[in-house]
């Protein structure tokens, strides 16, 4: 199936197709991005960042979390603009404006979850805008369905052309999207984290797909995290470390060791909490929690006055775990207790009446109501107690507002204002309030500090720190290292729905945490 | 499923026969429905009195017909697109009334001119529409609710308490809903000609096809450079020219003309479109189906007169009907959804 692609492909220059990526004194690359830069607000995503990409590699960039692998695929899927540095293709710069020069410069990003529409055929998906015609502009069905085909065969997939995309696997969504590329003489096709939610076997066909694409003369940027599938399948790697390129060489002679290494190697930030503290009684026991297809058999437990982190890549069930213990998603086998009596599953309300809070990691979507004002927000859990003859009184809410305002430092114009006017921090400050408010016994965070600046962001770890130290229980969602070493007690690693390692405080470090999450971790808890 | 698929023969193997059997399946599927009910509905009607089936009532249905099929094309469009026109009633009256008062102002002016401004008047009103909802990024919910207050608005200062009367009327044009060829009404198979030609147009040109894309995705649609806002503005402008076109129609078929001409229409024809399985959020159905689905409601109307039932019925049986196509438009998209994983399952693709 790999060979087919080594014929004549209509579309590819035959140039890079003939040249092989292994050979030295290669051609010059058909994609390069040179010191490229990119900051959002006072966040700096990228600060260096340098990619070589030769015909028929296929080409890895890892890095940890945050590390700015994202915003380079979106610079060069014309999403971003970069503040400085340029992408050049086949020597000469290009401006990579929008999606639509992208496409024209040959660049295909597969996103890990693509746009299709669901509505219409596989083949109409391909070719939208662009249906091959016949007499008096009218499309040509069969000749569609008959190029949509080839380029399955050039994939060496099978898929219906006929079939609606709704319903369709997200491994076969990607097909679609791949094979858009190739009718678009896509050269340079970026996967942005294409396996994170595939299974084994369509991994083994994607990748099949991918030999394909190099054989037939096209350079794949491929992200993962999963560093086994890199060795597997690329021959080349840049790693990414805090916006910027940290490595980029052959892979062969290097080992996961290796990569770990590059993509940590980094100062921890002191330690927000004294050493020595009391802690209590397990406050939240979780035992063999199961949610089928999403995680399986975590059990762990949070002490009063202690903060346990729970680390891990984005989407290994982290979150779905903290959804299903607070009742936000049902699970299929497991239990959950306060303080010794089982917590009711699917009920957020019983969840909250023991005493639990929970700040979502969006704060936006699913932590604020954004039309609201800021009081309101802070209020909004509390009303009961701020209900007089059952009327909310605005005064009592007022009053209740500025008093936690003031304890967290929360900054704003009037209480009145909408939350939305406010900064990220102190919209999530206004979350934590709210949770705050109620006196929780023990309180979950889903990366309490994404996307707020490094003030503020110290400031929620004294307060979390300081919670902790009241006797509050706390379970800390993040998926940044330096935080997770900075304020957890204990720090737990998930890895594919599965909680794979424990570490206490003093054992624990980035090189570890990180080897555990991407699945280089031999021991097991 | 072990059988290469040559490029060059895309329709010679096996898996191909069978895929293409199913998708055909699923196609005819989603209006199927509707005849079915269609068909059950003629037939109890008939068991119960015979006279149903004559051939003047017949004539009568489908006349009463061709306006709703028209206005459900227009609307299809809009609707497809996940848009929705709520002006058309509004559009229809203003049209009805200022085309055929031409009559009376112009002694001997051609029928063919008098559909024409109708068109035109229609069209105008559409470009409105398109205008606010392309160009100034608001709901079409909340424009065309506005734009059905403006010109019916409009209609009533420029009528007053006046009306058109038969009177005025010549007859090429009062008889155009009488002339049939082979029994049938020409004015009906003028519009089926028009609904069939407007279906294929949505089928088969990749301006049709982007109105589909547009409204299953509208994202997606931007990210494949289809150029939105000028398809919804088309579609719009299209379903004020239609709604025109059939305000005409409508003053020919009652002969007399007010200002309340087409009132509360844009409801059901938004009815006989989902009826005839249109999405309501975009993406699919076909104007042949809202034709059948406007078929439906004029042949309900016909059956509950015919069976002697108070017309006061009609609404909350419409109504009904409404609920009933919703529900089975659910119940069939599950199923499709269920069909298509048990054949990926079975394929493996």
């Amino acid at each position: 199936m790999a060979g087919s692609g080594t014929d004549e492909t209509p579309g590819l220059d035959p140039k890079s197709a003939a040249g092989d990526a292994s050979q030295a004194g290669r051609p010059s690359p058909v994609l390069s991005l040179e010191h490229a830069a990119k900051s959002f607000g006072a966040v700096q995503a990228v600060v260096d960042a340098s990619i070589d990409l030769y015909s028929g590699e296929a080409h890895a960039l890892v890095g940890e979390n945050g590390a700015g692998k994202s915003t380079v695929v979106k610079i060069l899927a014309g999403v971003h603009h970069p503040d400085s540095g340029h992408v050049s293709v086949d020597g000469s710069p290009v401006s990579l404006s929008g999606p639509a020069d992208a496409q024209s410069a040959g660049i295909a990003v597969i996103y890990q979850e693509p746009i299709l529409f669901p509505d219409l055929t596989v083949a109409e998906n391909i070719y939208m805008g662009r249906q091959p015609l016949r007499r008096f502009h009218r499309i040509d069905a069969a000749m569609m369905r008959a190029r949509t085909l080839a380029l399955f065969d050039r994939l060496g997939v099978r898929l219906d052309p006929g079939r609606i995309c709704r319903g369709l696997s997200i491994a076969d969504q990607q097909i679609v999207e791949i094979a858009k590329a190739l009718s678009l003489n896509a050269r340079i096709i970026v996967m942005d984290e294409p396996t994170a939610a595939l299974s084994a076997v369509e991994v083994a066909r994607l990748f099949d797909v991918v030999t394909a694409l190099r054989a037939g003369g096209a350079a794949v940027l491929f992200i993962s995290h999963r560093l086994e599938e890199v060795f597997e399948i690329c021959q080349r790697v840049t790693v990414m470390r805090d916006g910027r390129q940290v490595l980029a060489r052959e892979l062969s002679g290097l080992t996961a060791d290796d990569l770990v290494r590059a993509m940590v190697g980094r100062q921890i930030g002191q330690r927000v909490r004294a050493a020595a503290h009391a802690v209590g009684e397990p406050v939240l026991k979780v035992q063999r929690l199961t949610r089928e297809g999403v995680f399986v058999d975590v059990s762990f437990e949070v002490r009063a006055g202690e903060i346990v982190a729970l680390a891990g890549l984005v989407g290994s069930g982290r979150s779905e775990v903290a959804r299903a213990i607070f009742g936000v998603d049902r699970y299929q086998a497991g239990a959950v207790t306060i303080s010794g009596r089982p917590l009711r599953p699917a009920s957020p309300g019983t969840a909250m009446a023991m005493g639990i809070g929970f700040v979502p990691e969006d704060r936006r979507q699913q932590g604020l109501v954004m039309d609201m004002s800021v009081q309101q927000n802070v209020a909004l859990t509390s009303l009961s107690r701020l209900t007089r003859a059952g009327l909310v009184s605005s005064g009592a809410e007022g009053r209740f507002a500025s008093d936690w305002a003031t304890r967290l430092k929360i900054r704003y114009g009037r209480l009145t204002d909408p939350v939305s006017q406010l900064s990220g921090g102190n919209q999530q400050k206004v979350v934590l309030a709210r949770w705050l408010a109620r006196k929780p016994t023990l309180l979950i965070v889903d990366e309490p500090t994404r996307g707020i600046d490094i003030a503020t962001k110290s400031e929620v770890h004294t307060l979390l720190a300081e919670l902790a130290a009241s006797g509050v229980a706390v379970l800390m969602i993040s998926s940044e290292l330096p935080e997770v070493l900075r304020v957890g007690d204990r720090i737990l690693v998930m890895r594919e729905g599965r909680l794979i390692a424990e570490y206490a405080r003093a054992d624990a470090t980035e090189e570890k945490l990180v080897a555990a999450a991407t699945g280089q971790f031999a021991g097991a808890r | 499923m072990s059988t290469v698929v040559a490029p060059t023969e895309p329709s010679g193997t096996p898996t191909d026969v069978r895929s293409r059997r199913l998708t055909d399946r699923v196609f005819r599927l989603r209006e199927s429905g509707i005849i079915v009910v269609l068909a059950m509905f003629v037939l109890v009607t008939t068991a119960i009195q015979p006279r149903f089936l004559d051939s003047a009532n017949i004539q009568f249905v489908l006349v009463n017909t061709t306006v709703f099929a028209l206005l459900a094309l227009g609307e299809t469009l809009v609707v497809v697109s996940r848009n929705v026109d709520l002006s058309i009633g509004s559009v229809l009256g203003l049209s009805a009334y200022m085309s055929s008062s031409l009559f009376g102002s112009i002694h001997g002016i051609s029928v063919v001119v008098v559909f024409l401004t109708g068109l035109g008047i229609g069209l105008a009103c559409g470009f409105a529409n398109g205008l606010m909802v392309a160009l100034g990024r608001v709901p079409s919910l909340v424009v065309t609710l506005a734009t059905l207050y403006v010109i019916r608005g409009i209609d009533i200062l420029h009528v007053g308490g006046g009306e058109v009367v038969a009177s005025t009327l010549p007859s090429s044009f009062t008889n155009i809903p009488q002339d049939t060829f082979l029994g049938i009404p020409v004015v009906a198979i003028a519009v089926a000609v028009v609904v069939a030609a407007g279906a294929y147009y949505m089928r088969s040109f990749r301006s049709g096809r982007e109105l589909y894309a547009i409204g299953s995705n509208p994202e997606a649609a931007r990210l494949a450079g289809i150029p939105v806002g000028r398809r919804v503005f088309t579609a719009f402008a299209l379903s004020g020219a239609i709604a025109g076109l059939a305000g005409v129609l409508w003053a020919a078929q009652y002969q007399t003309i007010d200002s309340s001409a087409g009132t509360g229409y844009e409801l059901q024809v938004i009815a006989a479109v989902v009826v005839g399985g249109v999405a309501i959020f975009g993406g699919s159905g076909s104007a042949v189906g809202a034709a059948i689905g406007a078929l439906l409601l004029a042949t309900i109307n016909s059956a509950l007169n015919v069976l002697g039932i108070s017309s006061l019925w009609v609404e909350a049986i419409a109504g009904f009907l409404l609920l009933l196509a919703i529900s089975l438009d659910r119940v069939i998209s599950l199923r499709l959804a269920n069909a298509l994983r048990l054949m990926r399952s079975r394929g493996g693709a």
